[in-house]
């Protein structure tokens, strides 16, 4: 992986690199070298003055099955204690929480999903390796007959548990998305989580939107042309039309200016709204389940998709999103990116310390606003603020009030 | 009608224009439907009528179509000027222009020979079946695309293209330009003009300036400013939203243009510009956008591989426009067969290349405008288009709307004429400006060898384009539609360059000082504009 941009943030504060044996303040560790560290066998205790970039379980929320279930689970909850959240319509869809596409796990839930897909035979499906990233190992269903492999697994002698290598998620397939310029993109936000419990969550305000180089085309006959249908970056870039001056990718406020220009302010106030919403909701999803170590942080590339109608629909949140920059905004954008991750995790200039509140400066927020404070949010409830009401009702919190820009930690 | 302002023979031609438009037939029309109304008192007939009419939207609606007429039919005086007068009064320039374009023809059709393409040629049945297939898809090319530019010329020599001509290119003929009547000299008691265009044109100062750009001062509230994400929209952005809808609703060009002298809300900018331009779309239009669009498909010519080229090298490369590639094409080649824009050669002072059928050279009766338009595109033209493409989604309001904006301002920005507003003039008014403002910086620039308007140059071509971000560029046409004039572009350039003072001040070489102008994408142009004109 190319560490450029995280070693020239590093070497911009003087921190001196160390080897793995020596002590260390601050690690930006891959997912592997994370399973070490917190590993039962030989795993280490950290002390108050190290800071690690993941959470320890942080699957929970990253790999697409834990996270479709994650957040089955989170939306019956809010159901059963009856939180107006969970409203549904007269379909019986939520309205407020029906945001990832409709999805079952494989082989576990092959036999729902036959039933599902045979009420609606003519929808176009998508399978996902659940272990794997960067739009490795996808590809589009539209026949039964694609999914023969599955079919047989689940009919064998079931409780073979299943691996990450074998487990697919299959997702209905948003075949209606909005299209720019005739052409497919999906959006890339980044999110900084420094707590889970209380929920302490930023969003950076640099997201891009990332295109596919070649016209969307609905039709079956492309279904096997992955350049029309994955916007992953490595994939694109692979094309005959893959450009090196901008990559494919849009800015966020490139898109921002062409849907309030071509569709009205109102509808995309409310779209990137709900967008934070979203994230929000994703993230109270696993909130209960991920082990809020505190010398834990995590950067999130949450993967989203626009349709038509302008909704949006959340398809994956990576733990490790890519800090390779194919373009040069795009290494000044990861730049940045890192630096205020960085500022907000530890204020500047100080070595780390666990105990602290957590409740970074706004100076040092950067091109992060926050996106929710728990521990703040609650704070205003008990200072009697009237204006802001509590975490179990987000909605009414956020309405009129503009997100103050959030710090990286 | 006793306006003074508008002389008896004007009248009658607007007149004239309006018995033989649609909206002539489509008010007799609205005319009998309100006189078969059962309301209606024969005893008083005419006012019945006329108040069904406005009632419905006409008064409107005629009021739009000779705002319309006014603002392309410049004010004739008497006695009424030969026609070469209309297009460019002083000789000398029309001879320069003449000369350019002879320049142009002739570099177009060398490359024609050397790469031995027709200027035209009709495509074979196949062809064009394929063209109509893939007509929302014209970006999409390489050696798996069993269609592309590259496929259809036959071979893969769209790399021996080259664009006919560069802003720099113009910028040298714009230097030669010398008045044959005026002598200049280093003499005392001769006024000799410090900057590099030596044609003394009539341009405004900072009063005159001042005046015309008053709305934009700096106590008034601006969209584009005063209406950003961290301050709060009591303050001006609700009511400038409300007062806008208020004004769509009308749907009156004046007040839409007026409105607009403090910018447009982003949300209503593409229906206001729409309102301005008078751009209202019928069958009609719709119905002759699908024959440019067959035109396109029946006939390849050479211009659309130079535009194609231009895209590429232009619009394809940015980072804010390469999503709208297709819709380009979609613009730009049913663009180059649109005859309507001939007619506004009558008071451009260029005129559309002639060339022959093959094998009739010289001879006039089988001469024929080529393109069909008469515009050659040069390295850059696609980018005219570009910043419209966050307006509009649907490619034929993005046609009509630049097609408008063409015929009123961009032609401007590449003829020789002494018009206060055409690149000439533009050019002159930054050095003044500079020149009286700035004089410290001019002359440093100067003495290092980088005189400013060959650094500025550029920019008042492309209109900015391509070098402001996209939304300032558009804050910036605002500006252009609503005040009816192109000089805010030199505005805008010596505004970047007083700016920049401090780090121009301290180069020493002519690339230096363009590495201190080359990015402007983080600018915010009203600031600066207001800085340059309200605070000295």
């Amino acid at each position: 992986m190319d560490k450029s941009v995280l070693l020239n943030n590093f070497e911009t504060r003087g921190w001196v690199p160390v080897g793995p044996d020596d002590d260390w303040n601050f690690y930006w560790a891959n997912v592997q070298s994370i399973r070490n560290v917190f590993s039962i066998d030989c795993g280490f205790r950290l002390t108050d003055d190290q800071v690690i970039s993941h959470f320890p379980n942080h699957v929970e929320l990253t790999r697409k099955d834990l996270m479709v279930k994650n957040i089955k689970r989170y939306r019956k909850d809010l159901d059963k204690e009856g939180n107006p959240l969970a409203e549904k319509d007269e379909n019986g869809r939520y309205i407020h929480l029906d945001f990832i596409p409709q999805t079952f796990m494989l082989p576990a839930d092959y036999n729902l999903f036959v039933e599902e897909f045979r009420k609606n035979p003519n929808t176009t499906w998508i399978m996902k390796p659940c272990g794997k990233a960067r739009g490795v190992g996808i590809f589009l269903v539209n026949k039964l007959s694609q999914l023969k492999k599955w079919s047989r697994d689940s009919k064998t002698s079931n409780f073979t548990p299943p691996t990450s290598k074998d487990t697919y998620v299959i997702s209905k397939y948003i075949d209606n998305p909005l299209l720019i310029g005739g052409k497919k993109f999906d959006l890339r936000l980044y999110v900084l989580v420094t707590s889970f419990r209380p929920l302490k969550c930023y969003l950076f305000r640099l997201g891009f939107a990332r295109f596919c180089t070649v016209k969307y085309n609905a039709s079956i006959n492309e279904l096997d042309n992955m350049f029309v249908h994955l916007t992953n970056v490595s994939i694109q870039k692979q094309g005959d039309d893959y450009n090196n001056v901008h990559g494919g990718k849009w800015t966020v406020q490139n898109l921002r200016l062409f849907l309030e220009g071509t569709r009205g302010k109102e509808v995309t106030d409310r779209l990137f709204d709900e967008m934070q919403w979203q994230i929000v909701h994703s993230l109270k999803a696993v909130a209960g389940g991920i082990s809020n170590d505190r010398h834990c942080f995590e950067c999130y590339g949450y993967d989203i998709i626009i349709d038509d109608n302008l909704k949006p629909w959340l398809i994956e949140v990576n733990a490790s999103p890519s800090l390779t920059s194919t373009t040069s905004s795009d290494r000044i954008m990861k730049y940045k990116l890192i630096n205020d991750v960085i500022n907000i995790v530890i204020p500047p200039g100080q070595v780390p310390d666990v105990r602290w509140n957590k409740i970074p400066a706004k100076e040092h927020l950067g091109n992060f606003d926050v996106l929710y404070d728990e521990e703040l949010a609650q704070q205003d409830v008990m200072g009697g603020d009237p204006r802001k009401l509590g975490p179990g009702t987000f909605r009414g919190k956020r309405d009129g009030s503009r997100p103050s820009p959030a710090t990286w930690k | 009608m006793g306006d003074s302002n508008y002389s008896k023979a004007y009248i009658q031609t607007l007149i004239d224009e309006l018995k033989t438009s649609k909206i002539y037939t489509d008010l007799q029309c609205a005319a009998q439907v309100e006189i078969a109304k059962p309301t209606l008192r024969l005893s008083e007939l005419k006012k019945g009528v006329l108040n069904g009419l406005v009632n419905s939207g006409w008064d409107r609606k005629l009021r739009n179509a000779i705002y319309r007429f006014l603002q392309t039919h410049p004010k004739l005086q008497f006695p009424s000027p030969p026609p070469e007068h209309l297009k460019e009064p002083l000789v000398f320039l029309r001879k320069a222009q003449q000369a350019w374009e002879k320049r142009i023809l002739k570099s177009l059709n060398s490359m024609c020979t050397d790469l031995n393409i027709p200027l035209a040629r009709k495509r074979p049945e196949k062809e064009q079946k394929e063209w109509a297939q893939k007509w929302t898809e014209l970006g999409i090319d390489g050696p798996d695309a069993d269609f592309g530019w590259e496929a259809c010329q036959g071979c893969a020599y769209l790399s021996q293209f080259r664009p006919v001509y560069a802003p720099k290119d113009f910028l040298e003929v714009i230097i030669g330009l010398q008045n044959p009547n005026y002598h200049g000299s280093d003499t005392p008691g001769f006024y000799h003009l410090w900057g590099i265009v030596q044609v003394p044109l009539k341009v405004k100062d900072i009063d005159e300036l001042r005046l015309q750009y008053s709305d934009m001062s700096i106590n008034q509230c601006q969209s584009g400013i005063d209406d950003a994400q961290d301050i709060p929209s009591e303050l001006f952005e609700q009511e400038r939203v409300k007062l806008g809808k208020k004004v769509i609703n009308t749907n009156h060009g004046p007040l839409a243009q007026e409105f607009s002298k403090k910018g447009c809300p982003t949300s209503m900018r593409a229906t206001l510009w729409c309102q301005i331009l008078a751009v209202e779309l019928d069958e009609i239009d719709i119905l002759y956008y699908e024959q440019l669009k067959t035109n396109v498909l029946q006939h390849d010519l050479l211009v659309d591989s130079l535009l194609y080229k231009d895209v590429k090298l232009t619009a394809t490369n940015d980072d804010q426009y390469f999503v709208f590639e297709d819709f380009l094409y979609q613009v730009l080649l049913p663009f180059s067969r649109d005859t309507y824009v001939l007619n506004h050669f009558d008071y451009n002072s260029a005129s559309p290349p002639k060339s022959y059928i093959r094998g009739r050279l010289g001879m006039d009766e089988f001469a024929v405008n080529y393109p069909p338009n008469g515009v050659i595109p040069f390295h850059g033209f696609a980018m005219y288009v570009a910043p419209m493409c966050f307006l509009y989604k649907e490619t034929i309001t993005l046609y009509y709307v630049f097609r408008e904006m063409y015929v009123r301002y961009f032609f401007r920005l590449h003829s020789i004429s002494s018009h206060p507003q055409g690149i000439v003039g533009l050019s002159l008014l930054f050095e003044s400006l500079l020149q009286t403002h700035e004089s410290d910086l001019f002359f440093h620039l100067k003495s290092v060898g980088c005189q400013p308007l060959k650094v500025a140059f550029k920019w008042l071509v492309r209109a900015f384009s391509g070098y402001l971000s996209s939304d300032q560029v558009l804050l910036l046409w605002d500006r252009v539609l609503a005040y009816n004039s192109l000089e805010i572009l030199a505005v805008l350039a010596v505004a970047i360059f007083s700016f920049r003072k401090t780090n121009l001040m301290k180069v020493q070489s002519y690339n230096a000082a363009e590495a201190v102008l080359a990015d402007l994408t983080t600018l915010q142009v009203i600031p600066l504009i207001q800085l340059s004109l309200f605070s000295k």
